[in-house]
């Protein structure tokens, strides 16, 4: 998100508008969704944090969870929009630039209200960790390897790790299973895979080859690639159990 | 449906959502910390996110405690207030309300059941209820803990982690989910009606 407008891009450059924010919400929503994450990637590189008016606005209409990121830098910004609705928020480049944010967060607010967004790109060094991708003027790397940071941040408190993995991102081409399997086996609380969906098969095999509790996608759904609900029915026939979408419930 | 609802304001941090999900019913919702207004409540909620012995302490500094198990109107738990409702939980070793038995106890965790346990899971109803008419069996509700009650003769509705788990009790005028109907999408909808229009034989 971007001023109040959904956009997405393509290996974090080039952002495009995609659509309104409660249009958006209630029509994933009705399609199916387990849950929906709200990114402002204009927060972190900015230094300023997110408007959070329609935080509300989004917690009145839907009835499935949600999650907030960006910017949120301290325990009062994470109690605002806690207090407006959402269920949980992501940090990312601030709790890399202060991790003991994460204890605070976790000591306040529990450990489920606390998910960890780590941005990790796959060079010539392994899997290490990037801040600050919501611009690309602005991303560096965060001179820690993945899987260190993800062992440290589960020990501070995080709830949950959202891994988005920088080299799919927004390419379509498939969710990066080695490394999220590597993920999975670093932690014991939930994870959701991030960047590269193009295909519902890609969903199947993120579920099976990396036992992630969850998959996350933008590109897909925005551009109606993929529909919530056709997807879950092609899951449920491969044996992987999802959610039936509302109103669709199988016995 | 023109339901008054009271939520106690244990100053948790998942009060807003519970209100918009009340307010989508036609429900008219208070948020109220103070014992006479609670006590006067046509029905409250007693909702919880944080850990127990936190919560216990501050229904201890308003001094609700008693207040909240001597209500005899309708009362719903929610996720760490289905907790309170208990003996007591593992979490700190906290001394909970006792005003239903048990002891919450930590989930195992492992890379293949991760804890908190966090996202949908399947119902599954053991006896007649109120809170569950017209959800089938099956239907997913959405869970957010790491702690939980065991199946006991009060539970009417349970969910699987390493094992069974309460997912739902019914217990005289005090009711409670683990899972949040609140953002449990439709099948939340229906069990938060059913709590508001709920008159538990005494």
């Amino acid at each position: 998100m971007r001023d109040g407008r959904v956009v997405k891009g393509v290996r974090f450059r080039d952002h495009r508008d995609v659509g309104d924010i409660l249009e958006l919400a209630a029509r994933y929503c009705r399609e199916g969704a387990d849950e929906l994450v709200f990114y402002d990637i204009t927060a972190s590189p900015d230094g300023r944090s997110v408007d959070r008016g329609w935080v509300s606005r989004v917690a009145a209409l839907l009835d499935i969870p949600f999650c907030v990121a960006g910017g949120i830098r301290d325990v009062a910004a994470a109690e605002e929009v806690l207090n407006k609705g959402a269920d949980k928020i992501s940090v990312n480049s601030p709790a890399l630039e202060n991790p003991g944010l994460i204890d605070a967060l976790a000591s306040r607010f529990g450990s489920q209200c606390v998910v960890v967004g780590i941005d990790s790109h796959a060079g010539d060094s392994g899997w290490q960790v990037y801040r600050n991708t919501g611009d690309p003027t602005k991303t560096r790397m965060a001179e820690r390897a993945t899987l260190d940071w993800v062992r440290e941040a589960q020990d501070r408190g995080a709830g949950e790790f959202v891994l988005n993995c920088m080299n799919r991102d927004g390419v379509r081409e498939g969710y990066d299973c080695e490394q999220l399997a590597a993920v999975r086996d670093a932690c014991t609380v939930p994870l959701i895979a991030s960047g590269g969906a193009g295909s519902m098969e890609h969903f199947a095999d993120v579920f099976r080859e990396s036992r992630v509790d969850g998959a996350l996608a933008a590109s897909v759904f925005h551009s109606a690639a993929i529909d919530i609900g056709a997807l879950k029915r092609f899951l449920a026939q491969a044996g992987i159990t999802v959610r039936p979408p509302p109103g669709h419930e199988e016995k | 449906m023109g339901a008054n609802v009271t939520i106690i304001d244990s100053g948790g941090a998942n009060i807003a959502s519970l209100v918009y999900a009340l307010e989508r019913l036609g429900a008219a919702t208070t948020l109220a910390a103070d014992p006479d207004e609670i006590r006067a409540a046509e029905r409250v909620i007693l909702p919880g996110v944080g850990a127990a012995r936190d919560a216990m302490q501050r229904l201890g500094n308003a001094g609700l405690c008693d207040v909240v198990r001597e209500l005899t109107q309708p009362v719903l738990g929610v996720c760490l207030g289905m907790q309170l409702l208990a003996d007591a939980s593992e979490e700190d070793d906290a001394t909970c309300l006792g005003i239903v038995p048990g002891t919450a106890t930590r989930l195992p965790a492992s890379p293949d059941l991760p804890v908190p346990n966090m996202g949908w899971c399947p119902l599954r109803s053991t006896r007649e209820s109120a809170l569950l008419e017209g959800i089938d069996n099956g239907t997913w509700c959405y869970f957010v803990h790491s702690y939980a009650l065991p199946v006991s003769e009060h539970t009417v509705g349970v969910a699987r982690h390493d094992k069974d788990f309460a997912a739902v009790i019914e217990y005289r005028n005090f009711a409670a989910t683990q899972f949040h109907p609140e953002r449990s999408s439709t099948a939340g909808a229906t069990i938060l009606a059913n709590f508001l229009r709920w008159t538990p034989c005494a």
